[in-house]
């Protein structure tokens, strides 16, 4: 802009908001914090990440392990030792990635922990702004591609919600049943898929990258279903991160004798 | 009128209003107390002060009506419509603070000079229909494939959606950066069942799609309601992908011979 003079930047956290503004970008940077310890505390742990018919989402798929989930037996003798070792830093990546780089996280975290901008229309600390145009902030289309790898997590989550119903008795039979834990793996489950099918890469990828969709009446429903859950992307992408973390205690404390899982039947 | 309807009623108080008042870069907040009532929105007030207190007040309005979308302004700190923002919905025990919109060069009092936005829409590639679908020159197009576009086309140009937006705002990337307006605008024309241009390289480029870090204050302070992030930016940023990130999902398009726009 040539002709006139725009009004100067405000100084950080300037602004004649008279809300309580800086409320939602804290509460974001604390739980978001608190998920991020917690989670990198758990998948360090190796133990304790399965009991009974459980296991704990951060190490689902198990693919190198000790525990009979363990889809290629236990970890490589090749493994390097002064690597460390957990099932879940092996898989975390996948969900991780699809997190940091969704749209919902981006917009949360841009705000809570880089204030560019802390929140609408309050002033900001930097001077330069580059946004997601160059390298590596242009890294954020990776999102496409963790999408991709996290619809894979999701089979096996389900898949793990689906053997949470199947106990072992101590004569060895397996019996069809449910304990409070299978109903917070399947609650898990709900709001996880709310979270992955609501996204805004699926949405796309269903419909959203064609201007017509009449005369195709399952790719319409498919997008129309992802749009509704779109609208929600936000409140879908914190409680399902609430839950993933949950489900990781819950299995945890059961596994480690804490509390004892009540079984309904 | 009754002698007696001009009295304070019960819900007739006095208030504070702190409006800008200056030309160009120079100017200062200015108090004036004005009698109001619950019912009556900021422009209401604007006008009256104008009206009895302060004649030279510059103050750029329409319609009233929310849909012309002439009052932008910023009312305590936050992009409105003046004449869609009631006094009930302010505290009404505070000073109420009237400024122009700050992504723009500021004109005088409440008035800026929005001319910037209109020069970013001419940059835009025009709409650019298919062949008509029948001899006499028109063309067939579903209900149901144009809802999607209709969305964007409520819009007023208000420019609240600029003003807020922190790459404009705060960081003044008005030569880089066309805005969540006119990408709106180019989501109106780039999904539209019957346009054939392709804009997504200059979105990625001239118009910066790239600087929007997805905040969604554009979408807050919008008044029509038009989820401008969500439907339009986000999946145009998909868009972006599409052509420029995602070689397994043009792998997929090229051997299944679909063109994404049909």
């Amino acid at each position: 802009m040539t002709h006139q003079p725009l009004p100067i930047q405000r100084g950080f956290g300037e602004t004649l908001r008279r809300d309580l503004w800086w409320v939602s970008p804290l509460i974001v940077f604390l739980s978001f914090s608190a998920f991020l310890v917690y989670g990198t505390w758990a998948a360090f742990q190796n133990a304790y990440y399965t009991y009974g018919p459980y296991l704990s989402p951060f190490y689902s798929p198990e693919i190198w392990g000790d525990s009979h989930w363990a889809l290629l037996g236990p970890k490589p003798g090749w493994w390097p030792t002064y690597v460390p070792f957990s099932p879940a830093l092996l898989i975390l990546p996948i969900p991780g990635l699809f997190r940091f780089t969704c749209y919902y996280y981006r917009g949360a975290y841009y705000k809570g922990f880089w204030a560019d901008p802390a929140n609408c229309a309050v002033g900001e600390a930097r001077k330069v702004y580059r946004g997601e145009k160059p390298m590596p902030n242009a890294l954020q289309n990776l999102h496409r591609y963790s999408m991709y790898l996290v619809l894979v997590v999701m089979a096996f989550l389900a898949y793990d919600a689906w053997e949470a119903f199947w106990w072992l008795d101590m004569g060895g039979n397996v019996h069809f049943g449910a304990g409070l834990g299978t109903v917070i793996m399947w609650a898990n489950l709900v709001l996880l898929s709310g979270y992955t099918f609501g996204c805004h890469s699926v949405r796309h990828i269903v419909g959203g990258f064609k201007d017509r969709l009449s005369g195709q009446p399952i790719r319409a429903a498919c997008y129309s279903g992802c749009s509704r859950l779109n609208a929600k992307h936000g409140s879908w992408a914190r409680w399902s991160m609430f839950s993933v973390g949950f489900t990781d205690i819950y299995i945890r404390l059961c596994a480690m004798g804490y509390i004892t899982d009540w079984r309904i039947f | 009128m009754d002698a007696s309807s001009a009295l304070p009623t019960e819900n007739t108080r006095e208030q504070t209003f702190r409006l800008w008042r200056g030309e160009r870069d120079e100017g200062e907040f200015q108090d004036f107390k004005a009698t109001v009532t619950d019912g009556m929105v900021v422009l209401d007030v604007v006008l009256q002060i104008q009206a009895e207190q302060a004649n030279d007040l510059a103050c750029r309005w329409n319609c009233k009506a929310g849909k012309c979308g002439s009052c932008s302004a910023e009312v305590n700190g936050k992009p409105k419509l003046m004449c869609m923002t009631r006094l009930d919905q302010l505290p009404a025990n505070e000073p109420v603070t009237v400024e122009p919109m700050r992504a723009f060069p500021h004109v005088k009092d409440l008035v800026t000079d929005v001319s910037w936005n209109f020069e970013q829409k001419m940059k835009v590639a025009k709409f650019q229909p298919r062949a008509p679908d029948a001899p006499d020159g028109t063309w067939r197009m579903q209900q149901a494939d144009v809802d999607r576009v209709q969305e964007f086309r409520k819009c007023i140009e208000c420019f609240l959606c600029q003003d807020v937006c922190h790459v404009l705002r705060d960081h003044h990337k008005h030569d880089e950066f066309i805005g969540p307006r006119f990408i709106t605008y180019v989501a109106a024309l780039e999904m539209h069942p019957l346009d054939t241009a392709d804009r997504i390289p200059a979105l990625k480029e001239e118009h910066g799609v790239g600087f929007c870090n997805i905040t969604k204050c554009c979408t807050e302070v919008c008044p029509e309601h038009i989820q401008i992030t969500d439907n339009a930016i986000i999946p145009l940023k998909e868009r972006v992908v599409d052509q420029f990130y995602d070689p397994v999902g043009k792998l997929v398009k090229i051997f299944s011979r679909r063109s994404t726009n049909t």
